[in-house]
């Protein structure tokens, strides 16, 4: 079907929401509670626009398109609302953004900027605060910076099915907690991260990265994660001295921005200075370094050798949930064609 | 005998009954709500017994689209069109629900109808289930109405031992069952979506629609939901046809409606008027006016997100759509009445302060908007409102109006629009002048002096103050600390010479001129 975006004339298809297709066509309707993977929860309410011939303005990511529908994402009196709507957040947040971690990668900041709010004109009381909550060794959780776009508690439910946090109390005083604001190491997170990754704003960010650098001094790099044959990809953020201070992830990435622990949160060995970046071999009980051809070449030769002297069955292979279906594949064919065995084992089977 | 007869004047007769119609409110009061016989023995389960055998599911739609009966419980949506909606929509699962959460502060006709005739509920959401083709439903009702719960539970099974409610009714092949389900009390759940969730035993907050319950409702499966004076008109409406009920009312606004009436007037109570009557004689006529021989100053319709009507709208025949248009709205039926000691601006923030601590806390604008406009009216009523509040209250007004999720926030600023467009010279009196032309505002009442010409010196208003603010000692002149002084009027009873005279009251009378110019000779000092 037809439609037109701020006069541009668009092809979309049924069931299809404004959002989706002003996304799919460079337009970019703010948001802070969308996230592809979810239910559309239309509570930050920045996406709304204007359809002609509609009295008050939709959200555009609940509001599904039409034949010939004509919508406006920038009138001026849209921007005037959306305004109204940065200011009521900032009037609820601790502005800190001068040495805010999140400064630099943070929505609220941009659209602050975006609508040019300069001053907060309804200054007054903020929701109590109970504290920073530190409660495990990944991530803080800080409700000052809260703007309750309720993508966390959505996406630990809808998402990753665990459901370890939900709102407590209601209105002007709903926060995001725990069941009994208990320890999340109490109950049943999984730390995979992925509220941490898709909190728009600074109330949960991870340890690792703070007071290490700013957003803009971070550079990006796109790799697979090294733990499983899963193979999510992930971002790593790296800093001047080529440490990883924090790993993301993207929704357009073929594990749609999620991950599990290990990959958000276990990739520090990378930096380890105890890691391992050449074989060693050992010798009268103790390690050197050798090249690569050396250590591969002593393999084969012993691998040979108990073949030869013993028969294949007095070997087995054991291979890593590390390594991708393709590798261990190969391991498998390797052990039967070439060594003659059939005794194969995978660490995932145990 | 005769003569007594004479003096006790029928009911009918009576001001508060004279001008009522009472329809849906027919039984109570009347037969015990209690027997299924009462029920039965005046009409009732007729208009089911002609359903289920006479008419197909279409048809009964129809007549309810032919009576133009809108919905009672606050949008004013045509009945008839919705069950069109759910009766449409595909599925082999549906529900109709009951709306019986009646949170608005001071509105019981929902309770009046539950308690005193519960059985027409129970006939008019069989009738509705028959009709959309659900055999399920749910009636939503708040915690806090106990007796009506147990009503409505004795309502249930007589009517399943009598084989009005189960399988196969009335040898139809029909079957039906229903539930009751005791909200806790939030506001929030009586939103039709919020109310489903806390159904499915969610957090009760509402969700975006469309999707409509008519398509995706309870579970996800097609729904239908009502109010409670909604079902209650439904065996009307069959049993005494389509054209008889739209005969009453207006074009638009056929039947009756149910009003709480409370507030400064003589008669308060539950009225049932056709649609179309004016304010005008709700109030002074059913009323009875306003106590004490006061003034009208205004009437607040439509419950906690309604609008303040002025005297110049006392004329208004009340239909959905002509209260829209004032700037209120029909809602449930909440008609609170002010008089002249009233502070329109307190009004608003009493409101306001309900809708605020109401809101579920899903959309920013009702979350956090609601709490700025609260916070202004605070500062206004407490004297400390500056010229720009009123920009700032008709900005965030706007915006929470027009960007809220649910109902709930999209009528919040009512009370604050409706009473800035009608009374906003109230508003400016306490921003410019410090003053509260009501009356209301403690901050800004003038407080109280000691005429030293009277006083004895006696010490009661030294122990009356609760604030301590008086100064002075026995057989000495007293005197009040007019900085401190909160006008509590504590102390002005208190003595026995009359020596205690509110501050605006020396400007009137000549007796107090000496006050006045020692105030005057302070101020050129
Ligand atoms: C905040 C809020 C509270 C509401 N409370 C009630 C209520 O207590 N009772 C009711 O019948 N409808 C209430 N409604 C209206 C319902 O959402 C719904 O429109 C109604 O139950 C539909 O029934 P009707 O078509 O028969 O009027 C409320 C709506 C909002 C936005």
């Amino acid at each position: 079907m037809k439609l037109t975006i701020n006069g541009e004339k668009l092809e979309a298809t049924e069931g299809q929401t404004i959002l989706e297709v002003a996304q799919e066509n460079g337009i970019d309707i703010p948001n802070l509670c969308y996230s592809p993977e979810l239910k559309p929860e239309g509570a930050c309410r920045m996406c709304v626009v204007d359809i002609e011939g509609v009295a008050d303005p939709v959200t555009a990511c609940t509001t599904e398109v039409s034949a010939g529908m004509v919508v406006e994402t920038e009138t001026p009196s849209l921007k005037k609302m959306r305004k109204v709507l940065v200011e009521l957040m900032l009037a609820n947040h601790d502005v800190e953004c001068l040495t805010c971690d999140k400064a630099g990668d943070c929505k609220l900041q941009d659209y602050a900027y975006r609508y040019s709010v300069k001053k907060v004109r309804f200054e007054g009381e903020k929701t109590e605060f109970k504290g920073i909550k530190d409660d495990n060794p990944f991530f803080i959780r800080d409700n000052r910076k809260c703007i309750l776009c309720y993508k966390c508690v959505n996406l630990c439910k809808q998402v990753q099915g665990e459901a370890s946090i939900n709102l407590e109390n209601r209105g002007f005083d709903t926060r995001v907690t725990t069941a009994f604001d208990l320890p999340l190491e109490e109950i049943n997170c999984q730390f995979c991260g992925l509220c941490v990754n898709e909190c728009p704003t600074g109330a949960l960010m991870e340890k690792s990265a703070l007071r290490k650098a700013r957003n803009w001094e971070l550079k990006k790099g796109s790799t697979i994660c090294p733990y499983c044959g899963v193979g999510c990809e992930l971002e790593l953020n790296i800093d001047e001295n080529d440490q990883i201070v924090k790993v993301t992830t993207n929704s357009d990435n073929v594990n749609r921005g999620q991950t599990c622990v290990k990959g958000k949160f276990g990739l520090d060995f990378v930096n380890s200075e105890e890691r391992l970046t050449k074989p060693l071999i050992k010798e009268e009980g103790r390690f050197r370094e050798a090249s690569w051809e050396e250590a591969l070449d002593k393999v084969a030769d012993n691998f040979g050798r108990i073949r030869d002297e013993f028969g294949g069955d007095a070997t087995a292979a054991l291979s890593s949930a590390k390594c991708t279906n393709e590798e261990n594949y190969l391991m498998q064919k390797f052990m039967r064609a070439v060594m003659g065995t059939n005794s194969v084992d995978h660490c995932a089977r145990l | 005998m005769a003569t007594n007869e004479e003096n006790i004047p029928s009911y009918q007769d009576l001001d508060f009954y004279k001008s009522q119609r009472r329809l849906a409110l027919a039984n109570c009061g009347f037969i015990d709500p209690e027997s299924i016989e009462d029920y039965i023995a005046s009409d009732g389960y007729q208009a089911l017994s002609k359903v289920l055998t006479e008419m197909k599911p279409q048809e009964v739609i129809d007549e309810v689209k032919e009576s133009g009966l809108r919905g009672r419980g606050g949008g004013g949506f045509p009945t008839g069109m919705k069950w069109q909606f759910a009766y449409d929509a595909s599925g082999d699962k549906k529900y109709i629900i009951c709306n019986a959460d009646e949170g608005d502060p001071g509105a019981f006709m929902d309770r009046g109808l539950l308690e005193g005739d519960p059985h027409s509920i129970l006939e008019g959401m069989i009738i509705g289930g028959y009709a959309i083709g659900a055999d399920e439903g749910y009636i939503y009702i708040r915690a806090e109405y106990p007796l009506a719960i147990k009503r409505l539970e004795k309502a249930i099974t007589a009517a399943e031992e009598k084989g009005l409610l189960g399988e196969d009714i009335f040898g139809s092949g029909f079957n039906f069952k229903l539930q009751i389900k005791a909200g806790a009390g939030a506001f929030v759940c009586g939103e039709e979506t919020g109310l489903m969730a806390s159904i499915e035993g969610e957090r009760g907050m509402p969700t975006p629609r469309p999707p409509f319950p008519a398509n995706k409702g309870l579970w996800d499966k097609p729904s239908n939901i009502n109010n409670v004076e909604t079902f209650a008109n439904i065996p009307i409406i069959i049993r005494e046809g389509a054209a008889s009920f739209k005969e009453l009312g207006t074009e638009d606004s056929s039947g009756t409606k149910v009003f709480a009436l409370t507030g400064m007037i003589e008669n308060t109570g539950l009225a049932e008027v056709e649609m179309g009557t004016t304010m005008r004689e709700i109030i002074f006529g059913i009323g009875g006016g306003i106590q004490d021989d006061k003034e009208f100053k205004a009437v607040q319709i439509g419950g906690p997100s309604g609008g303040c009507l002025p005297d110049e709208k006392l004329d208004l025949p009340i239909d959905y759509d002509s209260l829209i248009e004032a700037g209120a709205m029909m809602g449930s039926g909440g008609l609170v009445v002010m008089d002249e000691n009233s502070c329109m601006v307190d009004v608003a923030r009493f409101f306001l302060n309900f809708v605020q601590s109401e809101s579920c806390g899903k959309c920013t604008p009702c979350r956090e908007g609601t709490r700025r406009m609260l916070e202004i009216l605070n500062r206004i009523t407490q004297g400390e409102g500056e010229e720009e509040d009123l920009e700032l209250l008709r900005t965030l007004a706007e915006s929470v109006k027009k960007l809220s999720l649910c109902g709930l926030g999209k009528t919040a600023p009512n009370p604050v629009l409706s009473t800035l467009r009608y009374f906003e010279d109230e508003y400016e009196a306490h921003i410019k002048n410090d003053e509260c032309p009501g009356g209301v505002c403690q901050n800004l009442l003038p407080g109280y002096i000691i005429d030293y010409e009277k006083c004895i010196g006696c010490t009661y208003c030294i122990d009356a103050c609760p604030i301590d603010v008086v100064d002075g000692r026995l057989e000495e002149i007293h005197e009040i600390n007019e900085e401190d002084c909160n006008a509590c009027g504590a102390c002005e009873p208190e003595c026995p010479v009359d020596a205690i005279i509110q501050k605006n009251y020396i400007e009137h009378f000549p007796q107090y001129r000496h006050l006045l110019e020692e105030d005057e000779e302070e101020v050129e000092a």
